[in-house]
């Protein structure tokens, strides 16, 4: 085959020669197409182009009008059962784009002029010549700048430079406070409280912290429940509000924080279902308490067989035994599941007794 | 100091500084010219040769659909609230008036219920977001296949890859900042993720997210990575990426006039550029329509981030799939040793397999380049079937992938189906090793197969459907000749070599250095080469030609069109039009 | 007709004068009908309920026994497992909720009764209830009262659908997904889809736990908690759907799917018109 690449590139890897054993044929000759040859084929055409082009401005022209005519929010207009802004200007948007597209695309096809050209490759090495000088060019700036010749300032300047990439990771250090203990506590536990919250706990006059309802935060009474029952609930500091502004002393960043790893389900059962010591030690009259944050990554959990007692995570299907000390009978959680020990206050209201007794959620390297 | 103007040479050449303007595009144009030099890049660059497939514009659709991304993303940025202060809602969706929620969520709201258009942006941007990365996957599952990644396209190779892992990054911090209960959850998860990690994996999760999971800076810091450091980065890899192919060419396929030192196409100009923009108004478009009918992350169902609460049907977007599945169906594996936890079941599917998947994406063309030993350029694309081996394993591959996100929707397979979530796992626990070793057996011998067929249709011909009876009483089905077109076509193929060890030993009767290596390189080629059917050579070709020649002598009198063959396609044709290969 | 025919019946033939006829069957019908009003409900009530009861026994006994056992106290299978949970004290809300809904009687024991087509009419329910009530106290069958919500004011209204919203997302999503569309749970089971069922069952749902689900009894979450949830989910029945067609309601995965099948898809569609080979002419251009 006749061509001008060069025999070999630089690294000795000659150009792939296609061992053919039929020879090639040749570019085919160029067909016409109907619109070439045919003046009615070609304004048929043209008129398509230009009717598509007419559409997009039919299309824009209605965009402007679902814009003005159509309203959002409150009261919204319906087309069907849909959002009639959202249906009105996303299908005129997509006419008018479509139209162009498909406008330009047929131009192209039936118009334009469709002669394929032929482009010849070169080898994407550089010459031997230029890669020669630059070889040379570079040994020049080397020697002229001594680099070579004078280890101490090129070592120096590796240390310096080095040294400078250590600035920014020690900059980075203060992108958050380090972890501390706080893994390992929950507000469950009354050492970890804000003065704030010791304050309104002094107003309480009570020592055991109560197990209340999420959303509404009512405490509870064994009594409330029947065998079976599933309480989503949270600490009830969570819901605690300052007697004075009526503003709650818990929001914010440290609420959803505080959440994040105090959650917990109740759940009864009849006490004879119960299978391990320590979930019957921990319990009251049969309800239990729970850690809502999986072991796994740390998804809540609340889906809860009655029937069998196990509680599945939603999100990577870990499921518990609630009755056996959160055994993990499924999935990829490895830890059971922290169960939190009840009792009951003065008052005849579940309550912690304490913390939970490991940290809650995801494993990490160093919580053994 | 006066100056007489006249004497100053308006021109340093022998033609006029001022020129007479022709019209005023011209001139715009001859100004622009003289301080860009854009005659000699429009010469250079608007003739430029694209060869036309339809697979070739797998990577436009993911191109295009980024255009949309910035678009719509930057009609989001003029509403959107970074922030995670807290605020009670009083906005247009009444279900949620009165609840306390983030600003970002809260802003989101904004945008969907109070701006008009807002919501189709919203939905827009999600859904380019979606094709953006599928196509990705698309165009590298192309790339892949063909053998497009061979030298030089190696390093574009790894710049696709780069935009591949970027836009999954990108991805997954737009689907964190509405801040909504799907999208906390995948944080949630994230965090999971990061505290696995060995030794330092606390700290990361509290530097990341400025103290305790979730904190109040997370939504702040990936904002300005979604809108400014990683778009940035895709940018700049995007040009590198376009730059890369201009300057080596497009691959193309082979055929007549079609070889390996010249590309055959159209001009950028204007067939190129008028089908490349209709392409962006129709991937727009397809986005817009999407838009419009397709409810996609309708947020205000799921309600407000809450570390307490979930949904069933907790999914990352489709490309996180993978990881969702690795970490749904990865035994609880954990490790309790020395006073610390190593959580295999976390790492695993959350870190190791991740990059192994995508080292194994990176290192393909250079295992494959190191086996064959071939570093040569290559501009033909290869058909799949005429590399079974690495056909098979991007089958494969896609079966690992789509197994896995399978596994990550397993809850929603247990209630479309009413099969057993718990059977999903186990089952996939288990397919995920056998599975895809049978697709790669499959597709390797479907491709040998096919690649028999081939060789077939070259030596004899193909079936004409028309079934000749001999006066002995046999029946043969009659074979014609292929044009000479698909026959170059189809032999337009290197022959594939396979690596032999040359010698266990040296000239001294020593171990040969890297021996044993020698031998692993040995053997995969063999592994990956010694079934594959080679193209016939000239020989073999010149003898089915006189053989078919004799046979098509004996039949010469049967080609009258006789009744009951007046439809019989060969006596449509001109003799011209069924060569028998003339050399 | 009771009414009209006891009076007649007392009524004297000798009593003469049509009006005073006429006047002391009009007494007649005040007293007595006055005298009924004031005694006959209580007793016809214990009447009726003893004869519903009975009623309901017989037909437990013919569609529910086999499984319950012939007195509602549940039977075991030979190896242990139990076939139908003994019925003392799930109450009427249970038998309402599980024949209204066609789960019972169950077609075949398995992981879970799926809903179907009920075969009994109200009638029957109700007599099924008030037999399997008799057998021990439970949940009665709610009144309407308690979770509609049409008599509230529109601010009223907004205030529950609020709340029960975030009662929905804490307590009932996890199972039962963000739109109520249903989702997965351990071997086989899973939590139906809430969408379009009526009220009073999703309140008797809560009330008595049907299957594996969990119980929300009145002290676990209080009448108006549940009635807000069902405000909650009804809204959502009445919500359009703004953003388009939902697509089953469950998230990403059909979302990915949508933008393999319908974003790609069409694209590479696109694509391969773009690139198809337009129609050839044998004809040949005039000039050339």
């Amino acid at each position: 085959m006749s061509d001008h690449l060069p025999e070999t590139t630089h690294d000795g890897h000659p150009p792939v020669v296609v061992d053919e054993p039929i020879p090639d044929p040749g570019l085919p000759a160029h067909e016409w197409r109907p619109t070439d040859v045919d003046p009615k084929a070609e304004r048929r055409a043209e008129r398509q182009v230009a009717g598509l082009f007419g559409l997009a401005v039919v299309g824009s022209i209605l965009f402007v009008v679902s814009y003005v005519v159509f309203q959002v929010g409150d009261d919204p207009d319906l087309i069907g059962n849909l959002g009639a802004s959202n249906v009105a200007l996303g299908l005129c948007l997509a006419l008018v784009l479509l139209a162009m597209g498909a406008g330009m695309i047929q131009w192209a096809r039936k118009l334009m002029g469709d002669q394929e050209i032929v482009e010849m490759r070169h080898p994407a090495a550089s010459s031997q010549e230029d890669r020669e000088a630059a070889v040379a060019i570079l040994q020049t700036g080397l020697e002229e700048s001594g680099l070579g010749r004078r280890p101490l300032i090129r070592n120096s300047l590796l240390a310096a430079g080095g040294v400078l990439g250590i600035l920014p990771i020690v900059m980075l250090a203060d992108l958050g406070p380090l972890p501390g203990d706080k893994l390992y506590h929950t507000i469950w536990d009354l050492d970890t409280w804000t003065p704030e919250m010791q304050a309104w706990w002094q107003t309480q006059n009570r020592t055991l912290q109560r197990v209340v309802r999420d959303v509404v935060g009512t405490p509870i009474k064994v009594t409330d429940l029947e065998i079976g029952d599933l309480v989503n609930a949270e600490p009830e500091v969570i819901f605690a509000t300052d007697p004075e502004t009526k503003q709650p002393i818990v929001e914010g960043t440290d609420l959803l924080i505080a959440k994040s790893k105090a959650a917990v389900v109740l759940h009864r059962m009849v006490p004879s279902d119960i299978v391990s010591e320590q979930t019957l030690n921990w319990s009251v009259a049969g309800i239990v308490c729970y850690s809502k944050i999986c072991t796994h990554v740390g998804c809540p959990i609340s889906l809860n067989e009655r029937t069998t007692h196990h509680l599945l995570c939603p999100c990577h299907q870990s499921t518990f035994d609630l009755a056996d000390s959160g055994r993990v009978v499924f999935g990829p959680a490895a830890r059971p599941l922290p169960q939190l020990e009840l009792t009951v206050d003065d008052d005849g209201y579940l309550a912690a007794k304490q913390d939970f007794n490991e940290p809650v959620g995801p494993s990490f390297w160093e919580r053994g | 100091m006066s100056l007489d103007t006249s004497k100053i040479a308006d021109t340093n050449r022998d033609t006029p500084a001022t020129t007479k303007k022709p019209n005023k595009a011209g001139a715009v144009a001859g100004w622009a010219d003289d301080r860009l030099s854009l005659g000699t890049l429009t010469k250079v660059f608007a003739r430029k040769v694209f060869p036309d497939h339809w697979s070739f514009m797998l990577g436009e659709i993911a191109l295009w659909s980024f255009v949309v991304l910035l678009l719509t993303g930057t009609f989001l940025t003029f509403w959107f609230v970074p922030s995670m202060s807290e605020s009670t809602y009083e906005g247009s969706y009444t279900q949620l008036r009165g609840v306390p929620m983030s600003d970002a969520y809260a802003s989101t709201l904004h945008i969907s219920f109070d701006i008009r258009g807002g919501l189709l942006m919203r939905q827009m941007h999600h859904w380019a977001a979606m094709l953006f990365i599928a196509a990705m996957f698309v165009h590298l599952m192309r790339t892949f296949v063909t053998g497009a990644f061979r030298k030089p396209r190696e390093l574009n190779w790894i710049v696709g890859s780069m935009l591949l892992l970027l836009g999954i990054l990108e991805g997954f911090a737009g689907y964190s900042l509405p801040d909504d209960l799907l999208s906390g959850t995948g944080l949630r998860i994230a965090d999971g993720l990061i505290k696995a990690t060995p030794v330092v994996g606390t700290y990361m999760s509290f530097l990341i997210f400025g103290g305790e999971f979730p904190g109040d800076v997370i939504i702040p810091r990936l904002y300005i990575l979604h809108v400014l450091l990683i778009p940035g980065l895709i940018l700049a890899l995007i040009g590198l990426h376009m730059t890369l192919l201009v300057f080596h060419k497009h691959t193309q396929w082979a055929g007549p006039g079609r070889t390996e030192r010249n590309v055959v196409g159209f001009p950028m100009l204007p067939v190129y550029a008028a089908k490349a923009g209709g392409f962006f108004f129709m991937v727009f478009g397809v986005t817009a329509l999407m838009g419009a009918l397709l409810s996609i992350n309708p947020i205000w169902k799921y309600g407000p981030y809450d570390p307490s609460k979930v949904t069933a049907g907790s999914q990352p977007d489709w490309y996180m799939g993978i990881a969702e599945g690795l970490l749904r169906i990865m035994p609880n594996w954990e490790t309790h040793i020395w006073g610390v936890t190593i959580s295999w079941n976390v790492l695993i599917p959350g870190q190791i397999a991740p990059f192994l998947l995508f080292g194994m994406i990176i290192g393909w063309p250079f295992l494959e380049q190191w086996v064959t030993g071939d570093k040569r350029e290559h501009h033909l694309l290869q058909r799949p079937r005429n590399a079974p081996t690495r056909t098979a394993f991007l089958a494969a591959m896609v079966t690992v992938y789509g197994l896995l996100w399978a596994a990550g929707g397993n809850d929603i397979l247990a209630t479309h189906f009413h099969w057993s979530l718990n059977s999903i796992t186990y089952f996939m626990r288990a397919a995920i090793f056998i599975i895809p070793p049978i697709v790669f057996y499959i597709t390797r011998r479907w491709c040998i197969a096919l690649q028999r067929a081939d060789n077939d249709r070259l030596l004899h011909g193909y079936e004409t459907g028309i079934i000749m009876r001999s006066p002995e009483g046999g029946y043969t089905e009659r074979h014609l000749p292929i044009s000479e077109a698909s026959a170059y076509t189809l032999t337009a193929r290197q022959r594939d070599q396979i690596h032999e060890v040359e010698s266990e030993v040296d000239e001294n009767g020593v171990a040969a250095p890297g021996g044993r290596v020698d031998r692993v390189r040995a053997k995969l080629s063999r592994g990956m080469y010694a079934d594959n059917v080679q193209k016939p050579t000239a020989e073999e070709l010149e003898e089915a030609r006189h053989h078919a020649e004799h046979e098509h002598e004996l039949e010469s009198g049967l080609d009258h069109p006789a009744a009951g063959h007046e439809f019989d396609d060969h006596n449509l044709r001109d003799v011209d039009d069924i060569p028998l290969r003339h050399p | 007709m009771r009414l009209l025919n006891r009076p007649l019946g007392r009524l004297s033939r000798h009593r003469r004068g049509p009006v005073a006829g006429l006047l002391v069957v009009l007494m007649g019908l005040l007293l007595t009908g006055g005298l009924y009003a004031a005694f006959s409900p209580a007793s016809a009530h214990e009447n009726d309920s003893a004869a519903q009861i009975e009623k309901g026994r017989k037909l437990f006994l013919v569609g529910c026994s086999f499984c319950h056992g012939l007195n509602g106290q549940g039977v075991k299978t030979e190896d242990g497992n139990q076939l139908g949970p003994p019925l003392a004290g799930v109450g009427a809300a249970a038998v309402d909720f599980q024949v209204g809904t066609g789960r019972m009687p169950a077609q075949q024991p398995g992981p879970q009764i799926p809903q179907k087509e009920t075969s009994y009419t109200q009638d029957e329910i109700d007599a099924l209830a008030a037999y399997v009530a008799s057998l021990g106290p439970g949940p009665a069958v709610p009144d309407e009262a308690e979770y509609n919500i049409d008599n509230m004011t529109d601010e009223q209204r907004q205030e529950a659908i609020t709340r029960g919203g975030e009662i929905f997302l804490t307590n009932c999503t996890a199972c039962h997904n963000f739109e109520g569309a249903g989702g997965a749970m351990p071997h086989g089971g899973y939590a139906p889809n809430l969408r379009g069922v009526e009220p009073k069952y999703i309140f008797e749902a809560m009330l008595t736990g049907p299957q594996a689900m969990d119980k929300f009894s009145n002290g676990n979450l209080s009448v108006d908690e549940k009635r807000d949830i069902v405000a909650y989910l009804q809204s959502l029945d009445d919500n359009p759907d703004y953003g388009g067609f939902g697509m089953g309601g469950i998230g990403p995965v059909s979302e990915g799917m949508f933008a393999w099948i319908v974003g790609i898809g069409s694209l590479v569609g696109v694509a391969t018109w773009i690139a198809a080979h337009t129609a050839r002419s044998s004809k040949q251009k005039a000039e050339s």
